[in-house]
């Protein structure tokens, strides 16, 4: 585990002391939806938070993290399914309520982020599935009047010696009058039968009959539906409206200014959004009237002149750099980016005089419930949030602030009725929130043999905590946000004189978290550099890496097998290049190689081969879907994606603007998965930052031409 | 007063002939399973059959709808017996699966009327239907898989 990934960890933990009131205050118990499936169960055994098994033999796992398509509905049913040696075609999910026993073990909060629900849960759930394993085999020794040592569970059956039997559903009811053991002993890992097998996701057959109800789904009996006309620039605040065209439009109940806008809220959807467009708007603009990205860029290239904050200093890079045979100094770019979840953000509430009831798609329960009950003015314990199934997050849905939730609040306040705000595609673009953009200059050299002296990263970009309730605890009097520099700030490589500096750029536009965070443009700018400072020495990118990750067999583990099933050195047809890169991120590492072409200045790219080593997995089938997906995620990036602003307002508005990777344009993907015994790491997030540079540098290798911006434009590169 | 079927059951119903008919059949018929995500026809996640066809159902009016034979995601089968819908779960490939309703009823055109698709024809038939979790390659193996189920079992 590095350094960085230590000090998270343990500032999350600290955070929960330290945050005073906020967390605190989020401590107190609720009315929990489980407590109230437990009465309406009847019989059925609920030996812990985790667990519900009915006498018609379901066994239903209640989980604390959100299904956003990582596939916890399954990897997290699969601990406990194990420990329990339950049936796994009788396995069932369920969400869990916002309730403090639900909280990350280690986050100490609600909260589905970071690449970390596996890992946190590995034990969590397989104690919940060993303690209630014990209270059957209790529950049936004493109906047979049996020695507790001779009985033994498969498949959601206790058995005796004699091979008589009796199901778990059979004794759910006297399981339940059972003390909880103690303590329980934790399967070998050799004794495994579910954990590391691809068994098929729980939740595919709703996915695919129209079943599964996301946030957007949501309508209770006289739900009404809002849409908002929202500020067109950041800050910008409501003068004045005119709604003499929309108040009078079928189906409209009304309009109101709330802090974020104009709702209009009517009986439905559509109603509600044509009538949004006919509401006029006067808006005092504010401070970021003019603001412009191109200008914002070229006010990072100046700050990136001076020295920043020192992050990392190794030995003397100044005087190594003037030392050095040759040396090259690259300037990365890479823009704002939207999350650009397939489904828009919503929210819907059930706002009363003394409860608040919320629906939607959230990954921070405990920070949503918080600030819920702060707008509407209610304890926490009177709010509770049901968490849908989620249209994918990539960490939009995780907001420090709460936007989307406290607006609903706002607007139900308001309205009087039950209401849904639903945000169109393009409100969801406009709204903020995106991956900050970055500039990382690097400079660099190498001795008369090719060997790497010397290396200098000065980073220019937003902070992600600063200003945020987040920002005491995760910068612990830095000067700098570990968000933003994670990935070079622990560059593998042996290169004897090292800085790195943080400039924090103040911008006023919302930043948060997009899948792998600062990985996400470290990753791009370090794995591109590293194979310019190959070049420099006329060495192979992939030989050359090795040499430098002598110390780190992990990364040279991933770093070989890509290179060995890409084929690495063997000839490729005229006009394909292949490139490589390597990175560390949320405890996993990842290594891809990716083979391109370019034809009329439009990058192809035809395959891509990534291997993982994340610690023991549980699931292989869902840690395959992750990497490609991860590939893709990144490659749409890497190839067509930016966030600009000119007079404030954003350049971009929907799909054609902001394009996606579609199938025609899927590479080829093979995944590949380390065995390995390590404590399991992430892979949400660590198969996103290899992509981009993977690809950049297979461009090189085709064209000779160096990409250092993104998305890539042969017209920029170098 | 609009008249028209859904999933083989007949439906009249007093609405703006100029909604969307992804909305009426949402907010209207309760038919959830059809998506929304970009409302004008770029990302196919409100993708149904109208009359056999495959459309759009953000930028088509309710009004085009009269008279004729809608096909929505909860119309494609009713016990997951589609050869697509044990394909897609053969494959593992939903992940989020916002987009996949819309993925299965493009799909399922394209095997009508293709029934060994190959991946030119796949990616002209599926590259109107975006997914941001990145599924495109368990989608591709998941088509192949229900055309040779769809011949094996059409030979039987």
């Amino acid at each position: 585990m590095s350094t960085l990934q230590m000090e998270r960890r343990e500032f999350l933990k600290f955070s929960v002391a330290a945050s005073g009131g906020l967390l605190i205050g989020l401590y107190l118990p609720c009315a929990s939806k489980s407590a109230a499936a437990e009465e309406r169960s009847g019989s059925a055994f609920m030996p812990n938070a985790f667990l519900r098994i009915g006498t018609d033999e379901r066994v239903t796992v209640i989980v604390n993290h959100s299904e956003m398509g990582q596939g916890v509905y399954t990897a997290l049913p699969m601990l406990l399914a194990e420990e329990l040696d339950a049936d796994w075609n009788k396995v069932a999910y369920e969400s869990a309520p916002v309730d403090p026993k639900y909280n990350h073990p280690v986050f100490g909060m609600q909260i589905t982020g970071g690449s970390s629900s596996v890992w946190s849960g590995f034990e969590q759930y397989r104690n919940a599935g060993a303690a209630a394993r014990a209270m059957l085999i209790a529950a049936a020794a004493q109906q047979w009047n049996a020695d507790l040592a001779t009985l033994r569970t498969e498949s959601g059956v206790v058995l005796d010696g004699t091979n008589r039997k009796l199901t778990y559903g059979q004794l759910a009811e006297a399981a339940a009058k059972m003390t909880p053991p103690a303590k329980v002993t934790l399967k070998d890992p050799r004794a495994f039968r579910l954990i590391g097998t691809p068994a098929k996701r729980l939740d595919t057959p709703e996915k695919i009959n129209g079943k599964a109800v996301f946030g957007i789904d949501v309508k209770n009996p006289g739900m009404l539906t809002a849409v908002l006309a929202r500020a067109p620039v950041f800050g910008a605040k409501v003068k004045s409206f005119d709604d003499s065209h929309a108040r009078n439009m079928p189906g409209v109940r009304k309009i109101v200014t709330v802090p974020s806008g104009v709702a209009v809220i009517a009986d439905s959807f559509w109603q509600a959004k044509v009538a949004r467009d006919a509401v006029r708007i006067d808006w005092d603009e504010g401070e970021m009237h003019a603001f412009s990205t191109t200008e914002m860029m070229q006010q990072f290239r100046e700050q990136a002149k001076s020295p920043g904050t020192s992050v990392r200093r190794d030995g003397d890079p100044d005087a190594a750099l003037a030392k050095a045979a040759q040396k090259i100094e690259a300037v990365y770019e890479v823009p704002y980016l939207s999350h650009l979840m397939m489904e828009p953000l919503n929210c819907a509430v059930d706002l009363r005089a003394d409860s608040c009831e919320i629906w939607t798609g959230t990954q921070f329960q405990t920070v949503d419930r918080a600030a819920a009950a702060k707008a509407a003015g209610l304890p926490n314990e009177k709010v509770q949030i049901h968490t849908t199934f989620l249209g994918g997050g990539f960490g939009r849905r995780a907001t420090p602030q709460s936007d989307f939730v406290v607006e609903a609040v706002h607007v139900a306040k308001a309205a009087g009725a039950q209401v849904k705000v639903v945000w169109t595609r393009e409100d969801d673009m406009q709204g903020g929130w995106y991956r900050p953009a970055f500039l990382h200059a690097i400079v660099g050299g190498v001795d008369a043999s090719g060997n790497p002296v010397s290396w200098r990263s000065r980073l220019v970009g937003q902070s992600i905590m600063a200003g945020t309730m987040f920002e005491s605890m995760m910068m612990k009097g830095k000067q700098y946000d570990p968000a933003s520099v994670e990935g070079v700030d622990d560059l593998p490589y042996e290169i004897p004189n090292l800085a790195v500096e943080s400039h924090q750029a103040q911008v006023g536009v919302p930043v948060q978290w997009w899948r792998s965070v600062g990985h996400s443009h470290t990753g791009f700018a370090t794995e591109c550099f590293i194979d310019e400072l190959a070049a420099l020495g006329h060495k192979d990118p992939y030989q050359f890496r090795r040499a430098l990750l002598t110390k780190h067999p992990r990364h040279l583990a991933v770093l070989d097998l890509a290179a060995q099933k890409a084929g690495w050195g063997k000839p490729l047809p005229k006009g394909r290049g292949r490139g490589i890169a390597v990175h560390f991120a949320f405890e996993s590492y990842n290594a891809q190689v990716a083979e391109v072409s370019v034809s009329e200045g439009r990058v192809r790219v035809h395959r891509i081969v990534s291997a993982v080593d994340c610690g023991r997995y549980v699931n292989p089938g869902i840690i395959a879907a992750q990497l490609e997906g991860g590939a893709i995620f990144a490659a749409s990036a890497a190839l067509y994606q930016e966030l600009t602003f000119e007079n404030g307002r954003l350049q971009q508005t929907n799909f054609h603007t902001f394009p996606v990777m579609r199938m025609n344009e899927c590479p080829e993907i093979e995944t590949y998965i380390v065995e390995s015994n390590e404590k399991s790491g992430g892979i949400g997030e660590p198969g996103v930052p290899c992509t981009a540079p993977a690809i950049a540098n297979a461009v090189f290798a085709a064209t000779g031409k160096r990409i250092r911006k993104l998305p890539i434009r042969m017209t920029e590169a170098v | 007063m609009i008249s028209f079927s859904v999933n083989r059951r007949h439906v009249n119903l007093e609405v703006d002939p100029s909604t969307p008919l992804l909305w009426v059949l949402r907010e209207n018929l309760g038919l959830t399973g059809t998506k929304y995500g970009c409302g004008m026809a770029q990302c196919g996640a409100c993708t149904v059959h109208l009359d056999g066809e495959a459309i759009r159902s953000c930028v088509v009016p309710v009004s085009r709808a009269a008279g004729k034979e809608v096909t929505t995601i909860e119309g494609l089968s009713p016990d997951l017996s589609h050869p697509l819908q044990r394909a897609w779960i053969a494959e593992d490939v939903p992940q989020c699966g916002y987009c996949q309703s819309g993925q299965l009823m493009s799909a399922a055109l394209l095997l009508r009327e293709k029934p060994r698709p190959s991946d030119e024809d796949i990616d002209q038939a599926m590259t109107g239907n975006i997914c941001r979790c990145g599924t495109y390659p368990r989608i591709r193996k998941a088509i192949h898989r229900a055309a040779s189920m769809l011949s094996t079992e059409g030979a039987k």
